[in-house]
């Protein structure tokens, strides 16, 4: 087990590099900087200054170098337009992003997983046919659209919820939370509904796909066949079986409820890295848009790796192969 | 009290299983197939019943309606199923459920699809010996260590504690075994028991099912398609055709003298153990579906001795020597005798 956690790791690193390598490449590809940086009046050797401060005067492998170097050290440079160190900029806004997406997760996972059993489980109960219908039109509404409805219900109509940002924050050392006051959990709400929708249902229509699977087996046939009570054939014996699955997928969501935060922060104005991002782009400042991209991938090395470790955990025969095969070679 | 002391016929003991008049229909948009009609059939203490007849003959469903597992849309439409007396075809989900796995054991075909991948063979035998037996878990393992012993499992403490990937198919399928027998139940249902597994293995859970009957006095419904399984372990047959009961009786007048036509097809070949019954056949066509079941006889449009009434009226089980045969030529016979 510990071998094979140790390759995930190196692949992992590898995903890294490449990652880097596409990041450092933006700054060469997407226009200069500098000029970007700098009026068409200004001197040439103020630009010549501004480049050599910069270290873009050095060769290109020399400069990847560096680049990663100072990255695994958390240092991505400072951003062209701010004027400030990209990590102090992202540290900012990482916490709005972190919130928002592990409210997101919770509900995507604490709604989808029990609304997935239980559609597979009463199939024909009027409920079971509104959530299917329901999710649905989750599985299918842009996240864009979802966004402004629940604006335009919640905060236009009925007033009850705010429309943007992230209310009152505190502050526990650099993390800002949300959490501890009302407007910042009322804030949360529809957000984290709008960028967990689409997980949710996706992981809905998983787990009940997965369930009925799993009910037509032998082994379950043969655990009623037992008389064994239905709790636990529903949950020891038939959901766990669905686990390898679903843990694939939530983990994938995970990632992509990251990447999509972008989206939702931008509708809510939503003081994360997405809005960062986009704000980024808009001002060519690539030292906070590789800095974005690399920490994004970061996350999804890191999720990808405790979702494999998961499985060990979940499914004996791997445990075994694993066995099986050290020991062949040793 | 003095009664007891006589020596019961095999008319009094009170049958551990019997199923009158079954009736199995699947209700489908397009209308109810008969899958099960008018099937009756029972089972002493101690005694295998084979069920023999083609593939979709009716046996898994025989089966499946006995242990109350008859999966939608079919459901039973008529007759009743009697465990040891009892009427048990229609106890509520929650009293059948204790039947199921306490009274009645079953063992499937697949011994590779039969155990949940997830759970040790230990974890997957205690659990199912605390649902229906009120033991400590200690008591339960050491239950569980016990039957496996008993299924010949060699070295079973060691065992107990692997998962299913770890034994190999006949291994597993003494699992399955060990796992039906947890509550020591009075019927077990083994349907096709040994049809996955190797020729050479299978012979040993054969005798393993033997031992059941005599060891435990526990009836088995032993349902298979390969009559060289039957000849070795049953002590009556049930033929099937077409969801009914072409012919009952005791083994060696099933094999020796059959009496039904299509029994007598049936054994047109002397079956050898590990040969496939269905390649033995010799009667030209095949089982008709469900939905094309001519009137009258079942078997009628491929009998070499249809008579008029069997395109109109339908045979029921009449005596025929040592067995019972649903087929109007024994009409003529015991009408004419009485
Ligand atoms: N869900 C179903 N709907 C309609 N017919 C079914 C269904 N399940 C089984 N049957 C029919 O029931 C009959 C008996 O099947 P089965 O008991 O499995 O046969 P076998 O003797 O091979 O075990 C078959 O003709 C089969 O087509
Ligand atoms: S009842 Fe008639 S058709 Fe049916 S098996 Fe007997 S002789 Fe043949
Ligand atoms: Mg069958």
């Amino acid at each position: 087990m510990l071998y094979f956690i140790i390759q995930r790791m190196l692949q992992s690193v590898l995903v890294m590099l490449v990652v880097a390598a596409i990041s450092f490449a933006l700054f060469s590809y997407v226009g200069d900087p500098i000029e970007a940086m700098t009026g068409e009046d200004d001197p040439i050797e103020l630009k010549q200054q501004l480049r050599a401060s910069l270290g873009l005067d050095q060769p290109i492998p020399i400069q990847f170098a560096r680049f990663v170097g100072n990255a695994v050290q958390g240092d991505f440079g400072v951003s062209y337009r701010a004027r400030q160190p990209v990590m102090q900029l992202i540290a900012e806004r990482f916490p709005a992003t972190m919130e928002l997406v592990f409210v997101a997760s919770l509900i995507a996972l604490f709604v989808g997983i029990p609304a997935g059993i239980y559609t597979a489980l009463r199939r024909d109960s009027p409920v079971s046919y509104a959530l299917q219908t329901g999710s649905l039109i989750g599985i299918s509404m842009p996240t864009f659209l979802t966004g402004i409805l629940l604006i335009l219900v919640f905060s236009v109509w009925l007033k009850v919820l705010p429309s943007f940002g992230r209310g009152e924050t505190v502050d526990i050392g650099w993390w800002s939370t949300g959490f501890l006051t009302v407007s910042g959990l009322k804030s949360l709400i529809l957000p984290s509904i709008t960028l967990g929708l689409f997980s949710t249902t996706l992981i809905m229509r998983l787990v009940r796909t997965e369930m009925l699977e799993v009910m037509r087996t032998d082994y379950i046939k043969f655990a009623r066949a037992r008389g064994l009570r239905d709790r636990s054939i529903n949950f020891r014996h038939a959901f766990k079986n669905t686990l390898v699955p679903v843990v694939t997928i939530t983990g994938m969501q995970v990632g992509s409820l990251i990447a999509f935060a972008i989206i939702t922060e931008t509708v809510f104005q939503w003081p994360g890295l997405g809005l960062l991002f986009i704000q980024a782009v808009g001002n060519v400042d690539i030292p906070v848009m590789a800095a974005y991209l690399v920490l994004t991938a970061l996350m999804f090395v890191v999720i990808n790796l405790a979702v494999d470790i998961l499985y060990f955990f979940i499914d004996p025969r791997l445990r075994a192969d694993r066995a099986v095969a050290s020991g062949a070679t040793t | 009290m003095q009664r007891d002391q006589q020596p019961r016929s095999d008319a009094a003991a009170p049958p551990i299983l019997e199923v009158r008049n079954l009736v199995v229909a699947f209700h489908g948009l397009a209308g109810t197939l008969r899958a099960l009609d008018d099937v009756s059939f029972s089972i002493a203490p101690g005694e295998i019943l084979g069920v023999v007849g083609e593939s979709g003959a009716g046996k898994s469903l025989t089966g499946a309606a006995v242990i109350g597992l008859l999966e939608r849309p079919g459901r039973i439409d008529g007759g009743e199923i009697l465990l040891a007396g009892r009427r048990i075809d229609n106890l509520p989900h929650a009293q059948m459920r204790k039947v199921r796995g306490r009274e009645i054991g079953a063992i499937f075909q697949d011994p590779l699809t039969s155990l949940n991948p997830l759970l040790t063979v230990g974890e997957q035998l205690t659990e199912t010996i605390a649902t229906h037996l009120a033991l400590s878990a200690k008591a339960a393992r050491a239950r569980a260590v016990e039957l496996l012993a008993e299924v010949g499992i060699p070295a079973p403490a060691n065992r107990i504690d692997d998962y299913p990937h770890h034994f190999s198919g006949g291994m597993r399928q003494r699992v399955v075994i060990a796992l039906a027998l947890c509550a020591n139940p009075k019927l077990v249902i083994a349907d096709e028991p040994t049809t996955a597994l190797d020729v050479s293995v299978q012979a040993q859970i054969l005798e393993l099912i033997r031992r059941l009957g005599r060891e435990h006095g526990t009836a088995v419904m032993l349902i298979t398609h390969d009559m060289g399984v039957i000849a070795e372990t049953a002590d009556r047959v049930a033929v099937m055709y077409a969801g009914r009961v072409a012919e009952i009786g005791p083994t060696r007048e099933i094999i020796e003298t059959p009496h039904h036509p299509y029994t007598v097809g049936l054994m047109g070949s002397v079956p050898v153990i590990g040969e496939d019954a269905e390649d033995l056949v010799q009667i030209d066509g095949s089982m008709p579906r469900l939905n094309a079941i001519p009137p009258g006889c079942a078997f009628n449009p491929r009998c070499g001795e249809v008579m008029g009434r069997c395109l109109s009226q339908r045979p029921g089980l009449m005596p025929a020597g040592r067995s019972q045969a649903a087929c109007w030529l024994m009409d003529t016979v015991t009408g004419d005798a009485a």
